[in-house]
């Protein structure tokens, strides 16, 4: 994935949030990024510190929080978390789950002042 | 919408950012190889001093919305235009070379007589698609996107307002040949449609497996090339069945025909299907 394209998104949602709020600077970038989401946090931590140079947010505390991955079996009418696309219902063993959470690309809170 | 990061409201000059459409510093992504399956722990940036400076009043602003949400919001209202106008969009992904511009050309003049199509077309450089789709009749517009690995809502916007879409009854947009990043990337589409040509191998849909999973439809291409590449078609439809059991499978090869009709079939169900549907249905 291409970390970059995605915190330069992120970013511009926080500043944009900044601005509307008349704040002088952004001190915390909070993301919830989901483990199957395809993103990879420390390269999103990378990308942040490039780009975010010159900008109210230059030196902000970014934090990710992972989300893990949640999968609905409808045969056990059950959910059930698993690391991968390939989850097992630990019930029936069926894979093809339903994926209720895992792929967010969340950008949760800015602290601002 | 505010150009920037999509809410709706005005916002006065930012700051300087490059332009993500434009200046694409990717090399530096590459430099890195990531291992995508292991979940990490929280990851923190900078120590920062966290007694506040004279007059420095900090509070959090909830925000709550996803990265993506520009796109979201502009594929969804893309959507809502197709269906007002009875369009049946598909979306084509795939690895570059495993036939997609192929397929579109032998789909068009299969579908010739009975659905009008148009395509949207997208590669990082050249219009050599678009000169071979136009070939069949089809109005299509050509996205180059420099050096964007995927199509986004934005490109699509762009290139509609320079196709004809009088008496269209089928979009097709030919994604850009890549089987990571697309995925992300909702495009207002009815159906995903992910090929794996017998030359990919069929362990494809477990490499790659967010594309995999987004499949309406998968199909296997290049049918005629299966016995020269060994190809294990019982493991690549169990691969598939795996990452996609609803997904409706498709063998073909758009060269020899073999394959072509059902495939042909099934497009014309789901413009059916889709012209039936009421426009405001979710």
């Amino acid at each position: 994935m291409h970390e970059l394209s995605i915190m330069q998104g992120a970013l511009n949602q926080a500043l944009c949030e900044a601005r509307q709020s008349g704040a002088r600077r952004i001190h915390e970038i909070h993301l919830r990024i989901g483990v199957l989401s395809g993103v990879v946090p420390d390269a999103l931590q990378f990308a942040f510190e490039a780009i975010a140079a010159g900008t109210p947010a230059e030196g902000a505390a970014l934090t990710i929080e992972n989300v893990p991955a949640r999968f609905w079996c409808a045969a056990c009418e059950r959910e059930f978390e698993a690391a991968n696309f390939f989850a097992e219902c630990p019930g029936c063993h069926a894979c093809g789950g339903e994926l209720r959470a895992g792929r967010e690309l969340e950008l949760t809170s800015v602290v601002i002042d | 919408m505010c150009e920037h990061c999509g809410c709706g409201l005005p916002g006065a000059e930012p700051v300087t950012i490059s332009d993500h459409h434009h200046e694409h510093e990717h090399e530096h992504e590459h430099a890195h190889s990531h291992d995508h399956d292991h979940p990490h722990e929280h990851s923190h940036g900078h120590e920062h001093d966290e007694s506040a400076a004279a007059g420095e009043e900090r509070r959090t602003i909830e925000v709550r919305r996803a990265i993506l949400e520009k796109n979201n919001l502009l594929a969804e209202r893309h959507r809502g235009f197709f269906r007002a106008r009875g369009l049946l969009v598909l979306n084509i992904l795939s690895s570059p070379g495993s036939g997609k511009t192929t397929l579109i050309e032998e789909t068009i003049r299969r579908l010739e007589s009975r659905l009008k199509t148009g395509v949207i077309v997208g590669d990082l450089a050249t219009d050599n698609d678009a000169r071979r789709l136009r070939a069949s009749g089809a109005p299509v517009v050509q996205i180059n996107t420099g050096t964007v690995c995927h199509l986004d809502s934005q490109m699509v916007g762009g290139a509609l307002k320079q196709l004809d879409l009088t008496g269209l009854q089928l979009l097709i947009i030919e994604n850009v040949g890549n089987l990571v990043c697309p995925a992300s990337y909702d495009l207002g589409e009815d159906l995903r449609v992910v090929l794996l040509s017998v030359t990919d191998g069929e362990d494809k849909p477990l490499k790659y497996p967010p594309i995999f999973q987004s499949a309406n439809a998968a199909v296997i291409s290049k049918l005629d090339l299966a016995e020269a590449c060994d190809f294990n078609r019982d493991m690549a439809l169990a691969n598939l069945r795996r990452l996609a059991p609803a997904a409706e499978v498709f063998e073909l090869s758009a060269k020899t025909g073999q394959g072509m009709e059902a495939w042909c079939d099934y497009v014309l169900q789901q413009h059916q299907a889709a012209k039936t549907r009421d426009p405001l249905s979710v």
